[in-house]
């Protein structure tokens, strides 16, 4: 029964995940918590390790929540799910639809999606803000040495064009320097 | 018969080699292509890799694995587009898994713990970082502004999935309406986009 779910729910996240992993965050969350698969503190490490892989967010945080619902068999459903969306798609428009990305009524289509997809990410980072306790006004050593952490990593990401990998060990590195 | 499944199993190596570098996003795997499928192989040309990408952002799911699939789609079919998908996603599956499990057995460390405090707090800036990066690419004029504005504060009362649905129609009804005032539409050429993509760069949160 919770094979079926997770089916479900990941091949409706597979149709619609356009535009970067990150996107789909909030969905997979919202799905995470409706059916109470795991608890919320969890979800976002698996989120974090999803980051850390490689291959695409989305499809890491499926084969991870459905790892953490019922195991091997959960995590290889969730990823058939979201996966099956895409290969269909890429079948059917190679077969009959070669210039798709030309048409005029998908890039209109398009002009309104990538709006929504970034309103979905800002959206994605303040959920995850909210549900990390990350935003607080609580002001204590914690507090403000995760907002240095917080400014930094977004400061070597965007300066020096880090590799999300390197600054998430060496993040880890901190972290296990200041907090344990 | 003996020559396809021998087609289908190179497809499904080339792309299980390539699967892994898809660090950090689909395009991180461009040079790979290049290199692979278009000099070794040649399964494709190398114009068309650029419009292979277009393609691949135009439907849902993962860039890295729908251009795969596209180019499995060329060389051999369904097939080919299968064997393909399956090659360029289970490296990254097993990896992903095995990190998961290691997690799952070692989370109750409180040094475990302390790394992801930290780490927690960094991923939310890699968030902030893929927000910033296609806000660049998709924030074109002030009716996207105008779209995204509202999206945020949207997402708070209604389902994600109906906001996209809600995000490609009102794209369409407005494309719609500025064409029916007189508006001149130039939709920026999707090959521009992906040229400027070079070779040693990754792409997150654009196209992962």
């Amino acid at each position: 029964m919770v094979l079926w779910q997770l089916f479900k729910t990941f091949f409706m996240i597979g149709l619609v995940s356009f535009g970067g992993g990150y996107a789909m965050i909030p969905i997979i969350s919202s799905e995470v918590t409706r059916f109470g698969w795991i608890p919320a503190e969890q979800f976002t490490n698996l989120i974090a390790i999803s980051g850390m892989s490689p291959g695409p967010i989305a499809t890491n945080s499926a084969i991870l929540v459905g790892y953490s619902t019922s195991g091997i068999a959960g995590a290889i459903i969730s990823a058939i799910a979201i996966l099956i969306p895409s290969i269909i798609l890429v079948i059917l428009i190679a077969s009959f639809f070669k210039r798709m990305h030309d048409n005029q009524y998908v890039q209109s289509m398009f002009y309104g999606l990538k709006p929504i997809v970034t309103s979905l990410i800002i959206y994605a980072s303040i959920s995850f803000a909210l549900s990390n306790h990350l935003l607080t006004f609580n002001i204590s050593f914690r507090m403000v040495s995760l907002l240095v952490i917080f400014g930094l990593s977004l400061f070597v990401l965007i300066k020096y064009r880090w590799h999300p990998v390197y600054v998430i060990i060496l993040s880890g590195l901190v972290g296990v320097a200041l907090y344990s | 018969m003996k020559e396809e499944w021998r087609m289908l199993f190179q497809l499904f190596w080339t792309f299980f080699k390539i699967g892994p570098a898809t660090f950090g996003g689909g395009f991180a795997m461009i040079p790979l292509i290049e290199r692979e499928i278009v000099e070794k192989k040649k399964w494709i040309e190398s114009e068309d890799v650029t419009d292979l990408f277009a393609l691949a952002q135009s439907v849902p799911g993962a860039v890295a694995i729908n251009s795969a699939s596209f180019i499995g789609h060329k060389v051999g079919g369904v097939k080919g587009a299968i064997a393909a998908m399956i090659g360029v996603s289970l490296p990254t599956f097993l990896i992903v898994l095995t990190l998961g499990i290691s997690y799952l057995f070692i989370h109750d460390n409180p040094k475990i713990e302390a790394a992801f405090v930290s780490i927690r707090a960094t991923i939310l800036a890699i968030i902030v970082y893929a927000a910033i990066k296609t806000i660049k690419t998709s924030i074109v004029d002030k009716t996207t502004f105008f779209i995204m504005l509202i999206g945020v504060p949207a997402l708070f009362f209604i389902h994600p999935v109906l906001a996209i649905i809600l995000g490609a129609v009102t794209g369409t009804v407005s494309i719609f309406i500025k064409r029916k005032l007189g508006y001149k539409i130039t939709p920026r050429k999707s090959k521009d986009k992906v040229t400027s993509y070079t070779s040693h760069d990754y792409f997150i949160g654009d196209g992962i």
